[in-house]
């Protein structure tokens, strides 16, 4: 791709981005969000048109209008949203749109067999006659692999493929990835996680602004120098540091024998004003659920949460949200946010009692007022406060989640994947807001599948397999291996 | 070319100028006939029917639904309104009154009906509320023996075809207001405070964009979803009492013909999304005006009745997808 350029209303969101992509290798493509990796991916798979610039497969000059352009090229796309299609199956989504026919009807015989065929040769585990639905995230995002093989695609891109797969299902695609190279095809990886650049990537490109800052190969270009070339100054360590809980803080949330079944077994643990708990396991372990129960998301069998000492009704989210209760969702576009709704109408969203006049009609005016505040408050990046969220980069959609709910009179937070698919910078700037959150009483809850993250904030950890909590740990005596021991079972 | 589309005061100047100039080309056509005042005050009073019907339609379809029982219940709550006021020793002001909120009443109750499978079982309002269409135009004949009910009352003829301040316009030469098109102006203006300005209004919007983050967000989801149905179903009602109060009787007949579609046409063509998550009131108004207009062009420069059919579907048609196209386009510059 050579002088890549690309604007937005408002927005100059690609300039001048050149990229060298290898028969045979992995070259990672890290920045921070809003910094131009979907743009230029989308743009490779024809989704979108650039303004200026050409793209060259193998040496020659291509035209790429339209996604069907990108296929015939052999561009193959791995959005972090999958595209499948639940109610077929395996086979009939790889297949999907290149449906061999006989005398008009399809061809399951073949169809079975070049499914078959694209996941023997690379060794996947995936039941072909399964539906998406029933599967896990790691087996869809293999038919999603499988899909452009089937297509005879030699350049692949993936979107944070590993953001919601477990340890085990990253091996698995590293191994995928492994032989996709062996066979010749490219391979470009959007990833927020430095930890994996090493393991899978030869070269890494940083974008920033919408400018290809540097590129170089993986060995000489270690994660510090990375970061500092992504948001374009040195950054200190990791997490914050965090202040300790006071010795007579109170319990600010109690939960007592919660149960929902089969995802949430009898589950009893208190978190004190002031404190981060954070729950560790693997994808599947029932930490989400423990969440939603506790937030009224999900209807509970029986147990007891109490916050500041008062035990709540578990109706529905409004009864939590009454008795103090924030849930930052996991799934901010599906859960979280009302995407073609302005900042300003997410952020009062929950909290519109608060902004009638007297004649019980919504003050608008007070309601911008506010929004101003907030977007000033936790520096959200928009426009606007009539700037729709779906306009918005992941980071500053995860921050009108909490403007959302700093808004209330909220004293315990349940924080699911806060940072999941958000920049390093953003990243920072979350983690700082929790701290804030604590210095002002709040108890926290925290579900992150990032290892590093659970460990580096918070107070205590409970490990969490099969809907229970299988072992606690402060914060001193929680290593990764031990922590990772427990969650699978193998202490 | 494309700063004229973004701006949206130069986008609605150029589209006003462009119905001036089409409207200059038919008052020609006409003869002057069309752009007479009275005229006009015709056309509002034939579309305040469907833009009643279409107001109560925009909220359903605002939250992704659709009523589909509007018509049917326009001849129930008639039906009912005319044998209501027969019953009841009572004249003038209170009878009008009472009558009214007997057909709201059931307008409500039908509305409500239609709510509870679609809250409680998730099922699709297009199956319930068609076959709410089924049952209630099926009570209508059955309660009215199948003969439209005469109201023996003539409390109801100034809401019919009075006229609003009447001596005031026949002063100022104005052309008289018909009473109905002021009930069309209340219902509206009560409609857009309620979308715009309420909570409820909000979370209206909220749940048609995404309905889980609205729920997580405390907002009582299947409260929300059965008002929009009882709102549709008591605007439903306005309409039977208005053709109740015009006719001076109740038909089984009335509100069955082509009510249905026209209102769902003036809400669409109205820049509603059938995809939920936005629309508007105002829209929806200018909508129905829009096909009355054409409407009554068309049978000023004397378009054959079928052919006026043909027309109506291609503007339908031609609105949505000039709105998609212009979406695109704007959000490709």
């Amino acid at each position: 791709m050579r002088g890549i350029g690309k604007s937005f209303p408002g927005v100059r969101a690609l300039s001048d981005v050149t990229l060298t992509l290898e028969a045979g290798e992995v070259l990672a493509l890290v920045g921070e969000n809003g910094a131009g990796k979907s743009t230029l991916m989308k743009i490779l798979a024809g989704a979108q048109r650039a303004d200026a610039g050409t793209i060259l497969v193998d040496g020659k000059e291509a035209r790429i209008e339209s996604p069907r352009d990108a296929e015939l090229l052999g561009i193959g796309m791995i959005y972090q949203e999958f595209n499948l299609v639940p109610q077929l199956t395996a086979i009939d989504n790889i297949v999907l749109g290149n449906e061999p026919t006989r005398g008009g009807l399809i061809d399951e015989a073949t169809a079975r067999a070049r499914a078959k065929a694209v996941v023997e040769e690379l060794g996947m585990d995936l039941p072909l006659d399964a539906r998406p639905a029933h599967l896990s995230v790691g087996a869809q995002q293999l038919i999603e692999i499988a899909k452009a093989l089937s297509r005879k695609a030699r350049i692949i891109v993936m979107d944070e493929p590993t953001a919601a797969l477990t340890d085990r299902e990253i091996d698995a695609l590293f191994g995928i990835i492994a032989k996709l190279k062996a066979g010749g095809a490219g391979i470009i990886y959007i990833s927020h996680r430095m930890e994996e650049l090493p393991k899978i990537a030869d070269r890494v490109t940083v974008l920033r602004d919408g400018t290809a800052i540097e590129t170089r190969p993986t060995a000489q270009f270690p994660p510090n120098e990375i970061i500092r070339a992504m948001v374009g100054r040195p950054l200190d360590a990791h997490f914050p540091e965090l202040p300790a809980v006071a010795a007579d803080a109170p319990a600010m949330l109690q939960v007592e024998h919660l149960l929902r079944a089969p995802a949430v077994n009898d589950v009893s643990f208190t978190v004190r004003s002031g404190e981060i708990v954070g729950l560790a396991g693997l994808v599947g372990a029932g930490r989400s659920e423990i969440v939603r129960a506790i937030a009224g998301a999900d209807r509970v069998q029986s147990g007891v949460v109490r916050v500041g000492g008062e035990a709540i009704a578990l109706r529905g989210p409004r009864d939590a949200i009454d008795a103090g209760i924030a849930f930052i969702t996991e799934d901010r576009k599906g859960q979280g946010l009302v995407l073609g709704m302005s900042v300003r109408e997410n952020i009062s969203l929950a909290h519109l009692a608060q902004f009638l006049n007297r004649e019980h009609l919504i003050d608008e005016k007070r309601e911008t007022q506010t929004a101003d505040k907030m977007i000033g408050d936790l520096s959200i990046r928009t426009p606007s406060p009539e700037q729709l969220v779906r306009n918005l980069s992941g980071g500053n959609q995860q921050k009108v989640v909490l403007a959302k709910w700093l808004l209330g009179k909220a004293r315990v937070f349940l924080f699911d994947e806060p940072t999941r698919g958000i920049d390093v910078a953003a990243k920072a700037e979350i983690y700082a807001l929790m701290l804030n959150l604590l210095k002002n009483g709040a108890a926290i809850v925290m579900v992150s599948s990032e290892l590093p993250e659970v460990l580096g904030m918070s107070h205590r950890i409970l490990a969490i397999r099969g809907g229970r909590i299988v072992r606690e740990f402060a914060r001193a005596e929680a290593t990764p291996d031990a922590v990772i021991a427990a969650a699978t079972g193998a202490a | 070319m494309t700063a004229i589309l973004k701006n949206v005061w130069l986008r609605n100047a150029l589209l006003a100028l462009i119905v001036i100039v089409l409207m200059a080309i038919v008052n020609t056509a006409a003869h002057g006939a069309f752009l007479q005042p009275g005229n006009i005050v015709q056309v509002l009073r034939q579309i305040t029917y469907n833009c009643i019907l279409g107001v109560g339609q925009t909220f359903v379809i605002i939250t992704a639904g659709i009523d589909l029982s509007i018509g049917s219940l326009v001849s129930l709550t008639g039906v009912v309104m005319a044998l209501v006021a027969n019953s009841l020793h009572i004249g003038g002001l209170p009878l009008l009154i009472v009558t009214l909120l007997a057909g709201l009443a059931v307008g409500a109750a039908a509305g409500w009906v239609n709510a509870v499978p679609v809250v409680k079982l998730n099922l699709p309002p297009f199956i319930t509320t068609f076959a709410m269409l089924e049952v209630t135009l099926g009570l209508s004949y059955i309660i009215s023996g199948g003969r439209p009910v005469a109201v023996t009352s003539n409390a109801f003829e100034g809401v019919g075809f009075g006229s609003f301040l009447g001596n005031v316009t026949h002063a100022l030469h104005l052309p008289s207001i018909p009473m109905p098109v002021i009930w069309m102006i209340v219902v509206i203006v009560v409609a857009s405070v309620l979308l715009n300005r309420t909570r409820f209004g909000r979370y209206v919007f909220a749940l048609g964009g995404n309905e889980e983050a609205a729920r997580l967000a405390g907002v009582n989801v299947g409260r929300v979803k059965t008002l929009v149905y009882v709102i549709s179903g008591m605007c439903a009602a306005v309409v039977g009492f208005l053709y109740m109060a015009l006719f001076s009787s109740g038909s089984p007949q009335t509100g069955t013909g082509d009510e249905l579609l026209e209102a769902i046409a003036a809400v669409v063509v109205g820049g509603t999304s059938l995809m939920g998550g936005q629309g508007s009131i105002v829209g929806t108004f200018f909508g129905a005006l829009l096909i009355g207009l054409l409407y009554n062009a068309m049978n000023l420069i004397h378009v054959d009745s079928y052919l006026q059919k043909v027309v109506l579907g291609v503007v339908i048609l031609l609105a949505v997808v000039l709105d998609e196209l212009r979406k695109r386009y704007l959000a490709k510059a």
